[in-house]
């Protein structure tokens, strides 16, 4: 197997400013036909993950943030902002991004498309 | 087979409560028993009033023995029972309502009655005194009309008395003839700390405030007037400076009578037959007005009735104040004198106070203030005369710090010997509850309340008793057992209520910080909840946080499995026109609408619209004159109807026209869980009104009304709440029913279930019979209708939530490279 396809190479793109993001809340980024959710938490910190729940592709950028996850607004799954990973008893993934600050904008990878 | 010998019980207190459980722990078929009550109610935890009357807790939470307890011990229980005469002769007693029964043996448990000084005015209507239930609904009642509270006197009564009163809302003033607060039981320094702690309260506290007159005008009170000429308006007087010893039926029954009922070690009276326990007894020259020695007094008694010998003995006695966030511990004597000595310990940042006065190297007496942690430790000692000059230079900051590092609590527990008092109310010490724990197999807080009586009067033991716990049974112990509104706290949905009302919490993260949430900023379970619990209970000041809003009600559309929304406009009364009609149409057509639908509550529903496209829909149904329906809101719903006698040959009234009355009056408002209303114009009950959350039905005569269907998940028919003859007054009644729902239920409570928890027969007699409560219930709702009654939909096409709309960025992968 080539190692070198593996490594990725990241791809740092502008999306907007902290304040653009309601605290506890989150915003939509298109690209490439995807959606990617960007969430800003109590203590300001922004987190990306694509917007599709593992279970049943609930937009998670509808959910309720809170602690470090978001809860999928479908069936309740608790998402984990940090690494997209199902909290709880559920399992399944959803994938994360990189993010950020230069200042108050916020970086996203997008790597991972190329 | 001999016939059982006869006890009578004189009395329904605590004491006699905690006497038979004694007595039918040791032998149950003893005796027949007969207990007789002045009141018209079951045993409850007098203890407690405090917290009825500051709305932390209901009558409910306080009964100790309920109509099945005395049923299950065979006891007869003569309720309003009060017993007017005692024949020694012919061993019998006597009751007002007409009862006799015999005796072999008596327990007389008369208790006191609360001091009421005679000075002028003490008669006049609104001079309450703090001694039972009934007193506390009085107060109750008063502090709904508001204005000024005057309490006589600063001492334990009076302070609690002072606080339940403040959190119901009232202006207070406690005047107090000494010149510190609770002087029998605190030294100046904590008496000061204490009466700060009242005035951060916002309650008003005179010292050295002699009352020398209640001032009233048409028989109420308007103020009391002090000897210094001081005048202090008030509507309500609660007189708390003390108690007395109720004796009249002793002593006109002949038996010796001092300050109280005369006992010898033995608890009888001067007939041997007859024994006395509680606030009546004079014991040594002494009466006692707190839990503890009436306790010890109790299980004396019970065993001197199965033939033993015990004797009593006298208590020295601990106090705690319980008043929400006073912390406050004092026990035995602390008064200076010579070859006492005294260990001191301040902390004015964090406002403690600890003091102990030792005599002989040991303690004699402890008064803490901020911390009482250690309360039950030092009053160990104190009780068994431990000698402590070994600890004396670390003595002062408690038991954890023994040892020279701090101990966890859990190892301070396990620590403890197996004599030491847990439970200073009851007198259960930690081997009986560690013992019973294991014989009986008990894992939940409520099982070893039950089967100990341990934290299950006062309750400030709880946390010990849990960690008591926690050491016995190590994980096997959940103490959040009890029904939390989710794994951030152990409060439940009802507590919850309680308590933003009762310390006035006005935000989430103020409710949090309060009532000491276990994550930072909650869950998806709890924020939506309180979010409803504080738009609701402070419509004018809270702000409606939308973050914490599941996300139908913060974009005001339906989600649906794709992502996508649904759009429901509202149709007053299920009417509609062509006008409306073609509006729709239009919208459809404009968006690529892929599914148009009626739904079961009379109305249009447009699903599958993508979120971004959602204002526009809005804009253009909006100019049709549609406003949200609220398909989505945990609120007010639909207001289903037939076509009433408008068209209809058989009915009785306009059922369409009351129907969009009710619908305009309370659109907007939001409510526990989902609120579905229909009217019907006749029994027929085209408009399925009775098995809606709210309903009414067209009769000839009136109208009929409604309540707690179901016709989801459960299926039920609805309740009647009753009937009524106007369209006002079916207005007046459904929106104060509303408003009772509002207040009382727990989040995604239907009503229904709200129905079953708080009693078909609670919420018709609020409603039905009691016309100011009705009034006042509607008055709220109207209130908080100001600020709810405003459309969503026109907000966001005016551009508010912009954000929750539109992506913020769009990246073309070209351009990126």
């Amino acid at each position: 197997m080539n190692i070198l396809a593996q490594i990725k190479v990241e791809k740092w793109v502008e999306i907007g400013k902290l304040d653009d993001i309601p605290r506890q809340g989150s915003r939509c980024i298109s690209i490439d036909q995807k959606t990617i959710a960007i969430f800003r938490t109590k203590d300001d910190q922004v987190f990306a993950l694509e917007d599709k729940c593992p279970h049943k592709n609930g937009p998670l950028s509808n959910g309720i943030v809170h602690d470090g996850c978001v809860t999928c607004p479908l069936h309740n799954w608790v998402i984990s902002l940090a690494t997209g990973e199902a909290q709880g008893a559920d399992e399944g993934a959803t994938p994360a991004f990189k993010t950020k600050f230069d200042g108050d904008v916020i970086l996203l990878d997008i790597g991972t498309f190329f | 087979m001999t016939e059982k010998q006869k006890l009578v019980v004189v009395g329904n207190g605590m004491a006699p409560g905690r006497m038979l459980e004694k007595l039918l722990e040791q032998n149950p078929d003893a005796y027949d028993i007969t207990v007789f009550n002045a009141e018209p109610r079951v045993n409850y935890n007098r203890l407690m009033l405090s917290p009825v009357l500051s709305g932390e807790k209901t009558y409910n939470d306080i009964i100790t023995h309920d109509d099945d307890w005395y049923d299950e011990n065979k006891i007869t229980l003569h309720k309003s029972g009060r017993v007017t005469e005692i024949d020694r002769a012919r061993k019998t007693v006597t009751s007002k309502n007409g009862i006799t029964a015999k005796y072999d043996k008596l327990v007389v448990a008369t208790g006191s009655n609360p001091f009421i000084i005679p000075m002028p005015g003490h008669d006049l209507k609104n001079v309450l005194t703090y001694r039972d239930l009934d007193d506390v609904e009085g107060m109750l009642d008063m502090a709904n009309k508001g204005g000024r509270a005057v309490v006589i006197g600063g001492g334990l009564l009076g302070l609690e008395a002072a606080a339940g009163l403040k959190a119901q809302g009232m202006d207070v003033t406690v005047l107090h003839i000494m010149p510190n607060l609770m002087e029998r039981q605190l030294d100046p320094a904590a008496s000061f700390l204490l009466r700060r702690a009242f005035e951060d309260l916002d309650i008003d506290v005179r010292c050295e405030a002699d009352t020398k007159e209640i001032i009233g005008s048409n028989g109420k009170v308007s103020g009391v007037r002090l000897a210094n000429g001081t005048e202090i308006e008030a509507t309500t007087v609660c007189m708390a400076v003390g108690i007395r010893p109720s004796l009249e039926l002793a002593r006109q029954s002949g038996l010796e009578c001092n300050r109280g009922v005369v006992v010898s070690d033995d608890m009888r009276t001067s007939d041997p037959d007859i024994f006395a326990l509680g606030e009546c007894v004079e014991h040594r020259g002494a009466c006692y007005g707190l839990v503890a020695p009436l306790y010890d007094m109790a299980g004396v008694i019970a065993d001197n009735l199965l033939d033993g010998s015990s004797e009593y003995q006298g208590s020295v006695m601990a106090t705690k104040l319980k008043v929400t966030g006073i912390d406050l511990y004092s026990a035995g004597d602390f008064a200076e004198g010579e070859g006492r000595e005294e260990i001191v310990l301040r902390d004015a940042s964090a406002n403690i106070y600890k003091r102990l006065v030792l005599e002989d190297n040991k303690i004699i007496g402890a008064v803490l203030y901020g911390d009482t942690g250690d309360g039950p430790w030092f009053f160990d000692m104190l009780k068994k005369g431990i000698d402590i000059s070994e600890l004396r230079e670390t003595l002062i900051f408690g038991q954890a710090y023994q040892g020279g590092t701090p101990l966890d609590p859990m190892a301070a527990v396990a620590a403890l010997p197996d004599d030491a008092e847990i439970c200073g109310c009851n007198g259960v010490c930690k081997s009986t509850i560690s013992d019973k724990i294991a014989k009986l197999g008990l894992t939940t807080l409520e099982d070893v309340r039950a089967h100990t009586k341990a934290s299950a009067s006062c309750g400030t033991c709880t946390g010990l008793v849990e960690q008591l716990m926690t050491a016995t049974l190590g994980d096997a112990f959940n103490p959040n057992a009890v029904a939390a509104m989710c794994p951030c706290t152990d409060l439940g949905h009802g507590d919850v209520r309680r308590l933003i009302k009762a310390k006035s919490l006005k935000t989430i993260p103020e409710v949090m910080q309060e009532l000491e949430w276990g994550t930072s900023c909650g869950c998806a379970k709890c924020r939506p909840a309180l979010n409803y619990y504080l738009v609701c209970d402070w419509p004018d000041e809270y702000a409606d946080d939308y973050q914490s809003r599941f996300i139908n009600e913060r974009v005001h559309a339906n989600i649906q499995k794709d992502g996508t929304y649904s759009v429901v406009p509202r149709m007053w009364g299920g009417m509609t026109s062509s006008k409306e009609l073609r509006a729709i149409a239009d919208v459809v057509d404009k968006f690529d609408i892929p599914a148009v639908k009626c739904t079961g509550g009379q109305r249009i529903d447009m699903l599958g619209i993508k979120k971004e496209d959602l204002p526009a829909v809005w804009a253009d149904l909006g100019k049709a004159g549609f406003v949200s329906g609220q398909a989505y809101a945990k609120g007010l719903r639909t207001v289903k109807t037939c076509v009433g006698k408008d068209w209809c040959r058989f009915g009785t009234q306009d059922s369409t026209g009351l129907g969009i009355k009710l619908e305009r009056f309370m659109w907007g408002s939001w409510t526990p869980a989902k609120l579905k209303l229909a009217v019907s114009g006749c029994p027929r009950n085209c408009a399925e009104a009775t098995c809606k959350d709210i309903g009414v039905i067209c009769v000839d005569s009136g109208y009929e009304i409604h309540f707690a269907g179901a016709a989801g998940l459960d299926i039920k028919g609805t309740e009647i709440l009753g009937n009524v003859t106007t369209e006002d007054e079916v207005m007046e009644y459904v929106v104060a029913l509303a408003q009772m729902y509002r207040e009382q239920g727990f989040y995604l409570e239907r009503i229904y279930k709200w129905t079953k928890r708080i009693g078909l027969d609670e919420i018709r007699s609020q409603i039905m019979d009691q016309p100011e409560r009705r009034k006042a219930y509607y008055e709220r709702f109207v209130f908080s209708q100001k600020f709810a009654q405003i459309d969503p939909w026109d907000e966001r096409v005016s551009g508010k939530d912009k954000h929750e709309f539109k992506p913020m960025a769009t990246i073309n992968l070209e351009a990126a490279e």
